[in-house]
């Protein structure tokens, strides 16, 4: 295990370290101390690290990442695992505004609540909230799951294109185009698997599934009150 | 004489009949209305037929303030001139010094604006690629991403960050040049991008991971910051992902350039880029396209002006965009204070777009060669704002490239001839007092003379 005091090394010392580890290193476990709420923790990591921040951090922590996992033992601030492309984050504390936001692939879990836009333009992350989200979660989604065990916020999935939406609790409003959809055998299937790889109990069953009507998908005038 | 109490002017005249004779009556022309002219008259019945508003490509068509109302004053006695081909007049610009670890060194300071691989066939970006890196100069992508048609071609490539990150991949922003913040562009500040269903190829529809066919509406906003202090944020972490390596570019459309200039420095930018109204776009709504930002003319005092007070003109550099189309335009944008200009319609121009040689496809398309503006529908008979294999097939990137390549020494020698003439050994060196203007409108935007007096107004009293 190697440690990184963010008070001694700077966050510029932090990701020049990290960043230049190649995928085959042997020095795999990172620690990074005193995070102190710090942005751009961790960001643009590329190789296969497991990284433990041992505190709160701000901004964008585990910004487009790829392979590497990345634990918060702490809050995150906006834009946690924002464009990740792969690996892991996760939160053990509660997260801000746009967690997860455009992020490509990997697994974003947060155990605590999210905010607002959790999920925005997502394109094929899968995101395992085990609190509740804010207003405009998954706006304009495109591709991947959001799983939310809480409660969801106002206009959920606001013009959304394909991406997945399981909410357990109560669902404020639903945004333009997003309606509740049939959860079928491969809905469940994801479900089990995210909520497993989240170390959540909760059961499939337990859910309903939101995602994109298609009207919007071409202008029609017939549809101009819809925006 | 006084006149009596009682005296009417009737009592005086009397008034023949008047016999009416319709054949010797004069005519009135039908006169039109100034207000309901026919391309006014045209919308209405459009719109009352469709029920949808107007969609298109390119930047404001209507007659705008711009660089043609100014003048060079050149030298004589008071000012001293350079000889026109032999003594050197420089070209070259470096954008990125501010904090960039490696800046961006042009030879020249006309750059490629960004278009998207989409909205751009893969043969007119791969000719834009070709064109610039010949000339010395750096394109840019736009929103759907890098292809490696453009990356193998592209000298220097500027890949942008956009509010819908299409594409964003770290590996992609770790292989381009510099990386440029759309905040917005002159066509549509306020507007995120549009490309409709006829353009979603497959290949597009997988680089945006959307389906295809879809009416795609890119966001305004970006979806993880919201203010300069965010932005601020956001820009230090493009650096870290990229080693501190890259200029960062603030790309803003032109609706409060003294401000929205301010800001991006404060947050950090290397550069910024702002866009008038008159630069283009590949598809967006004609009512804000006309009435949403300033012409470019008005955009550029306010925007070094900004810099000015913060001491950071030429520190941070400032690109200007929209309308630029000879090289007078170069010239006078570069006089009045910037350090580049980007083109993109001209640049198009340039490949072959609105060439008259395709007239009859034009027309068949109820259009004709210097108006087609259609570029969302995807048909483009010059095979450059589409996405059909067959007409995209027209475009030969090895041709176009060098005609773009010409067209950009040819700006280049005239701003020379230019800088030259106003005694200038490099084209950084003209400055607002080489300028006079042609309108007090101009005069007022410019910030320069009315030509034949001293008077700039708003600066004094006339």
């Amino acid at each position: 295990m190697n440690e990184l005091d963010q008070t001694k090394v700077g966050v510029r010392g932090i990701n020049s370290t990290l960043q230049t580890l190649l995928a085959n290193t042997n020095e795999k476990h990172w620690v990074v101390k005193n995070p102190k709420g710090q942005h751009n923790i961790a960001v643009g990591l590329s190789a296969p690290l497991q990284v433990d921040i041992k505190g709160h951090v701000g901004f964008y922590c585990g910004g487009m990442n790829q392979n590497s996992e990345i634990t918060i033992h702490g809050h995150a601030g906006v834009g946690t695992a924002e464009n990740m492309m792969s690996g892991l984050v996760w939160v053990k504390g509660n997260s801000s505004e746009s967690a997860g936001a455009t992020g490509n692939g990997g697994l974003l879990v947060i155990d605590g609540d999210a905010s607002s836009r959790c999920g925005i333009s997502m394109k094929g992350i899968d995101i395992v909230v085990g609190g509740s989200v804010g207003h405009m979660s998954a706006f304009m989604g495109q591709r991947g799951n959001l799983i939310v065990c809480g409660d969801a916020g106002d206009a959920l999935g606001d013009s959304i294109y394909e991406a997945r939406l399981y909410v357990k609790g109560k669902v404020a409003s639903l945004g333009a185009d997003c309606i509740e959809k049939e959860m079928r055998a491969e809905h469940i299937a994801d479900l089990e698997r995210l909520l497993k790889a989240a170390g959540r109990t909760e059961k499939p069953s337990e859910f309903k599934r939101y995602g994109s009507a298609r009207k919007l998908y071409n202008f029609s005038v017939d549809h101009a009150d819809a925006y | 004489m006084a006149l009596p109490a009682n005296f009417t002017i009737s009592a005086l005249i009397t008034l023949t009949p008047i016999e009416v004779n319709m054949e010797s009556t004069p005519r009135t022309p039908p006169r039109k209305s100034a207000t309901f002219d026919d391309a006014t008259l045209a919308e209405i019945r459009r719109a009352a037929s469709t029920g949808i508003y107007d969609i298109r490509g390119a930047g404001a068509k209507r007659k705008l303030p711009h660089f043609d109302d100014l003048l060079f004053l050149g030298a004589s006695i008071s000012r001293y001139p350079l000889e026109g081909y032999r003594e050197k007049c420089g070209t070259d610009v470096i954008l990125g010094s501010r904090f960039a670890k490696k800046p961006i060194h042009l030879q020249i300071p006309i750059t490629i604006a960004g278009m998207s691989f989409g909205s751009l066939s893969a043969n007119a970006k791969e000719a834009l690629g070709r064109g610039a890196s010949a000339a010395g100069t750096s394109t840019t992508t736009g929103d759907g991403g890098m292809t490696p048609e453009e990356r193998g071609q592209s000298k220097h490539l500027v890949y942008q960050y956009l509010p819908s990150r299409y594409g964003m991949n770290p590996d992609d922003l770790r292989k381009a040049d510099a990386i440029e913040v759309v905040i917005g562009q002159g066509a549509k500040p306020g507007g995120g991008g549009m490309l409709l269903g006829q353009k979603i190829s497959d290949r597009v529809a997988a680089m945006r991971c959307l389906p295809k066919g879809i009416d795609q509406r890119s966001a305004c906003r970006h979806p993880d910051w919201t203010g300069p202090d965010d932005l601020e944020i956001k820009i230090a972490e493009l650096r870290e992902i990229t080693n501190w390596e890259k200029p960062i570019y603030v790309k803003i459309g032109g609706a409060r350039p003294y401000y929205d200039v301010a800001l991006a420095v404060k947050a950090g930018a290397d550069v910024v880029v702002v866009d008038g109204m008159q630069g283009g776009t590949a598809a967006t709504q004609e009512v804000f396209i006309e009435h949403v930002g300033q012409p470019t003319l008005a955009c550029i005092r306010p925007a070094v002006r900004a810099l000015q007070e913060l001491n950071m003109h030429r520190k941070v550099q400032l690109i200007v965009s929209g309308g630029i189309r000879n090289g007078a335009d170069v010239a006078k944008a570069l006089a009045l204070g910037a350090d580049a200009v980007a083109i993109g319609t001209a640049a198009l121009v340039a490949l072959g777009d609105n060439d008259p040689h395709y007239e009859a496809e034009y027309n068949a398309l109820g259009t004709t060669a210097g108006a087609y503006d259609d570029w969302h529908e995807g048909r483009d008979p010059a095979g450059i704002t589409t996405q059909d294999p067959v007409l995209a097939a027209r475009l030969d990137p090895v041709k176009a490239g060098r005609r773009l390549y010409n067209y950009l020494k040819v700006l280049t020698l005239e701003a020379q001839t230019i800088a030259r003439a106003n005694g200038k050994s490099h084209v950084h060196n003209l400055e607002p007092e080489d300028l006079c203007a042609l309108t007090i409108e101009a005069a007022a935007m410019a910030q320069v003379p009315l030509a034949g007096t001293d008077w700039i107004p708003g600066k004094m009293r006339f």
